[in-house]
C-alpha cells in the first residue's frame, strides 16, 4: 500500500477531538487503523479547543487532520477550526470528520472546506483508502 | 447436584453420541463457523450437559431468590411482586423543555425519572463559560444554578418519584441543588430518593469526563456515600458503572471486573472514614450495559450479583444481607444501535433489554432506535418505553422466577464469567488497586485493545452487524425524523444566568464560596458546604472552581 507522501515522508495524521464529549473510541479505533495502515498518527486527546487543535496541526507539521465529534456542536466548533486553519496558512491540509453529525450538516460542512464526513459504521478501511487517495502530495 | 455415577454414565453416552450421531449431521450440515466465540472471547460449545455442570452445589452457588449468594435474584418473589423500574434517561435544551419532557414520560407510566445533563454542566462549567459554546442544552439539559434545578422539577414531587441523575465529577453540588428543592417542596430528607452516578473512577478508563486528578475525585465520591450515609438514608450515593467501561470497547467479563474492582475500591476509602460497612454498603448501587449476546448478558448479570455478595461477605465482612445486594440498572447498549436501518434498533434493544430482565435487573432502560443519529424524538422514546412494557406485561418471562436458571450452558457460563472475572481482580490487586492501575494505564489499555479487535472482526467480517456490514441497504435514504435542539437555548440559557448573577444576594455567595475553599483545603466532607452555595445560588460553576483551584485539574494519559 502507498502510504508515503512522493519525497517518501510518511503521511502525517492529527486526530483531534474538539468539544466536550468523551466518546474517543471512534477516534482511538481509527487513529490505530491508520497508525497500522503505516501513517504517522498524533491524537490530541479530549475536548480540544479549535485553537489547541490548530496550533498542534501547525506544530506537528500534519498533512491530514480528522475531526471526531459526537456532542453535536459541530457547526459551532468546525467553522472556527477551518477560519483558523486558513489564518495560519495551512490551507493545502486535508480535513475529514467523523461521529454523530446529521446528514442535513454534511453539506454546510463541506461548503467550509471538509472534505469528506465519515458516519457511524464506517469501516476504518474506507477511512485509511481515503486519506491515501487524498492526502496532498508534499 | 448430580450424582457422581449419572455424571459417568452421561460422559460415557457423550462420547458415543459424539462417535456416531453427530459426525453424520456434520458431514450432511457441517457448521457455521470452525469456532463460536461471545464478546469475552469465551469458547461456546456445541453442547452442554450436566457434565459441564457437575460441581455446580445448589445452595452454595444458587440458593434461593432474596437469599445469599443472590444468584437467583435479590427479591423472593422477582417480578412477581413488583415489575422493575422503567427509568427512561431524558434530558434536552433548558430546564423547561426537560420538565416537560419528564411529565410527559411520568404520564405515559414511566416510573422513576432519569436526568441527562448537558456537556458544559456535566464537566462543571455554566453554560456561559468560553468551553460551553455550541453545547448548552445539546446532549442533555444545562444546569448551572439552584434556579435552572427549581424549573426542571417543578410541579414533581420529590416524595413521589425517584430520580436519578447521571454526574459524576460535580454530583455533590447537583446532589445538593436536589436537596434545596426537596427542602423547598418541605419534603423531609429522609424521604428523598433517587441515585447519583457519581462513579468518578470509572471516568478515567471509560466515560472519561474527569475534572480532577483521581485521588480528590475519589475523595468527592465517597463524600457522598459518607453524607448520604448520614443524612439521606433512601438516596443511593453511587451507581457504580460497568455501562461505559462496556461502551468504550471492554467485553463483558472486562466490564464484570472492572466494575466490581471499582466497586471494592469505594468499599475501601469509606471504611476510612469511620463508617462500619453495614453503615452504607445498602445503599451502593450498580450499572451495566445488556449488548448483543443475549446468554452471555444473562450470565454476566447473575454472575455480577454471586460475586459482589461473596466479595462484600468473605473480603468485608458484611454482616447484614442488604449489605451483599447488588441492586442493578441496565441500559440496553447504545454502541450497539446503528445508524444504518434505524428501525432494526427496535429490534435489537428487545433483546438486550430480554436479557436484562432474565438476568434479574431492578431497573432497565431502554435506548431508542435513533440515537445512532441524535437525541431520542418522543416517538422514538414511547417505542421503547412500550418494549419494556411488552416484555413486561405481554411475553410472560416475569411470571417465574430466574427462568434460566439450571440451563446446562447458562450456570457454566455464569461460572466461567465469575472465574475470569477473578482473575483480573486478583491481577488489580497485585497492582496495587484501582488507582495504581488507572495510572500505569491499565485499563484504558485493555479496553482500547478491546474496542479495536471488535472493530477488526466486524471489518473481517468475523462478527455480522446486520445492515453493516451485512444486508445492507446501497444508498439508504434515513426515513426518520430528527429531533434538533433549538439554538436558541444557548441564549435563553445564559440570560438566565447573567439575570440571576446580578439579582442574588452577592456577598452571601462570595461567603459561601470561601467557606468552601477553606473546607476543600482542611479535606473536611464537603456536601453541607456545598448546600449551603447551592442555596445562596452560587453557581455550578463558581464552586467547581473553587475546587479546581484546591485540588488542581486532570491531565488525560493518553493511549491509543
Amino acid at each position: 500500500m502507498q502510504n508515503e507522501s512522493k519525497s517518501g515522508r510518511k503521511i502525517r495524521v492529527l486526530i483531534a477531538k474538539p468539544g466536550l464529549d468523551s466518546h474517543d473510541r471512534g477516534a482511538k479505533v481509527v487513529a490505530r487503523a491508520l497508525r497500522d495502515a503505516g501513517m504517522e498518527v498524533i491524537y490530541t486527546g479530549l475536548r480540544q479547543t479549535p485553537e489547541q487543535i490548530v496550533e498542534a496541526a501547525l506544530q506537528e507539521d500534519v498533512d491530514v487532520i480528522g475531526l471526531s465529534i459526537l456532542s453535536g456542536a459541530h457547526m459551532t466548533l468546525f467553522p472556527r477550526i477551518m477560519e483558523l486553519l486558513k489564518e495560519k496558512g495551512l490551507t493545502d491540509v486535508l480535513v475529514f470528520a467523523g461521529g454523530i453529525i446529521p446528514e442535513e450538516d454534511v453539506s454546510e460542512l463541506k461548503k467550509i472546506g471538509i472534505k469528506e464526513v465519515f458516519g457511524p459504521g464506517t469501516p476504518t478501511e474506507k477511512i485509511i483508502k481515503y486519506v491515501l487517495k487524498n492526502a496532498p502530495k508534499r | 447436584m448430580f450424582d457422581h455415577r449419572k455424571i459417568e454414565e452421561i460422559t460415557k453416552e457423550r462420547e458415543r453420541w459424539e462417535k456416531s450421531t453427530l459426525p453424520n449431521w456434520i458431514k450432511q450440515c457441517p457448521e457455521r463457523q470452525k469456532e463460536f466465540k461471545n464478546h469475552s472471547g469465551i469458547t461456546v460449545k456445541g453442547l452442554y450437559t450436566p457434565e459441564d455442570i457437575k460441581d455446580l452445589d445448589y445452595m452454595r452457588d444458587l440458593g434461593f431468590p432474596g437469599e445469599y449468594p443472590f444468584t437467583r435474584g435479590l427479591h423472593a418473589t422477582m417480578y412477581r411482586g413488583r415489575l422493575w423500574t422503567m427509568r427512561m434517561f431524558a434530558g434536552y435544551g433548558t430546564a423547561e423543555d426537560t420538565n416537560k419532557r419528564f411529565k410527559y414520560l411520568l404520564s405515559e407510566g414511566e416510573t422513576g425519572l432519569s436526568t441527562a445533563f448537558d456537556y458544559p454542566t456535566i464537566m462543571g462549567y455554566d453554560s456561559d463559560h468560553p468551553m460551553a459554546r455550541g453545547e448548552v442544552g445539546v446532549c442533555g439539559v444545562a444546569v448551572s444554578s439552584l434556579r435552572d434545578m427549581e424549573i426542571l422539577f417543578d410541579g414533581i414531587p420529590l416524595d413521589r418519584v425517584t430520580t436519578s441523575m447521571t454526574i459524576n465529577g460535580p454530583a455533590s453540588v447537583l446532589l445538593a441543588m436536589y436537596v434545596a428543592v426537596g427542602d423547598k417542596q418541605g419534603v423531609s430528607r429522609e424521604k428523598l430518593g433517587g441515585t447519583t452516578q457519581n462513579d468518578n473512577l470509572k471516568e478515567f478508563f471509560a466515560q472519561k469526563l474527569c475534572i480532577f486528578p483521581p485521588k480528590p475525585s475519589l475523595k468527592l465520591s465517597v463524600d457522598i456515600i459518607e453524607y448520604c450515609a448520614r443524612h439521606l438514608p433512601k438516596w443511593n450515593p453511587i451507581s457504580i458503572s460497568g455501562y461505559h467501561i462496556r461502551e468504550a470497547g471492554a467485553t463483558a467479563v472486562q466490564e464484570l471486573a472492572f466494575t466490581l474492582y471499582d466497586g471494592i475500591a469505594y468499599v475501601e476509602e469509606t471504611l476510612k472514614r469511620g463508617l462500619k460497612v453495614d453503615d452504607f454498603a445498602h445503599r451502593l448501587s450498580f450499572f451495566f450495559a445488556s449488548h448483543n449476546d443475549f446468554f452471555e448478558e444473562i450470565a454476566k448479570f447473575r454472575a455480577a450479583r454471586r460475586l459482589w455478595a461473596k466479595i462484600m461477605k468473605e473480603r468485608f465482612h458484611a454482616k447484614n444481607p442488604r449489605s451483599m445486594w447488588m441492586r442493578m440498572h441496565v441500559q440496553t447498549s447504545g454502541c450497539t444501535l446503528t445508524a444504518q436501518q434505524p428501525l432494526n434498533n427496535i429490534v435489537r434493544t428487545t433483546i438486550q433489554a430480554l436479557a436484562a430482565v432474565l438476568g434479574g435487573t431492578q431497573s432497565l432502560h431502554t435506548n431508542s432506535f435513533d440515537e445512532a443519529l441524535c437525541l431520542p424524538t418522543e416517538e422514538s422514546v414511547r417505542v421503547a418505553l412500550r418494549t419494556q412494557q411488552i416484555i413486561a406485561y405481554e411475553s410472560g418471562v416475569a411470571n417465574t422466577v430466574d427462568p434460566l436458571a439450571g440451563s446446562y450452558y447458562v450456570e457454566a457460563l455464569t461460572n466461567e464469567m465469575e472465574e475470569k472475572a477473578m482473575e483480573y481482580i486478583q491481577k488489580i490487586d497485585d497492582m496495587g488497586g484501582v488507582i495504581p492501575a488507572i495510572e500505569k494505564g491499565f485499563f484504558q489499555r485493555e479496553i482500547a485493545d478491546s474496542a479495536y479487535r471488535y472493530q477488526r472482526e466486524i471489518e473481517e467480517k468475523k462478527r455480522i452487524i446486520v445492515g453493516v456490514n451485512e444486508y445492507i441497504i446501497e444508498g439508504e435514504e434515513i426515513p426518520i425524523k430528527l429531533l434538533r435542539v433549538n439554538p436558541s437555548v444557548e441564549k435563553k440559557q445564559v440570560e438566565r444566568l447573567q439575570k440571576l448573577r446580578r439579582e442574588r444576594d452577592n456577598r452571601k455567595v462570595k461567603e459561601a464560596l470561601e467557606k468552601l475553599h477553606y473546607t476543600a483545603e482542611k479535606g473536611e466532607n464537603l456536601m453541607p458546604t456545598i448546600i449551603e452555595a447551592v442555596k445562596a445560588y452560587a453557581t455550578l460553576g463558581e464552586i467547581m472552581d473553587v475546587l479546581r483551584k484546591v485540588y488542581g485539574e486532570y491531565k488525560e494519559l493518553i493511549i491509543i
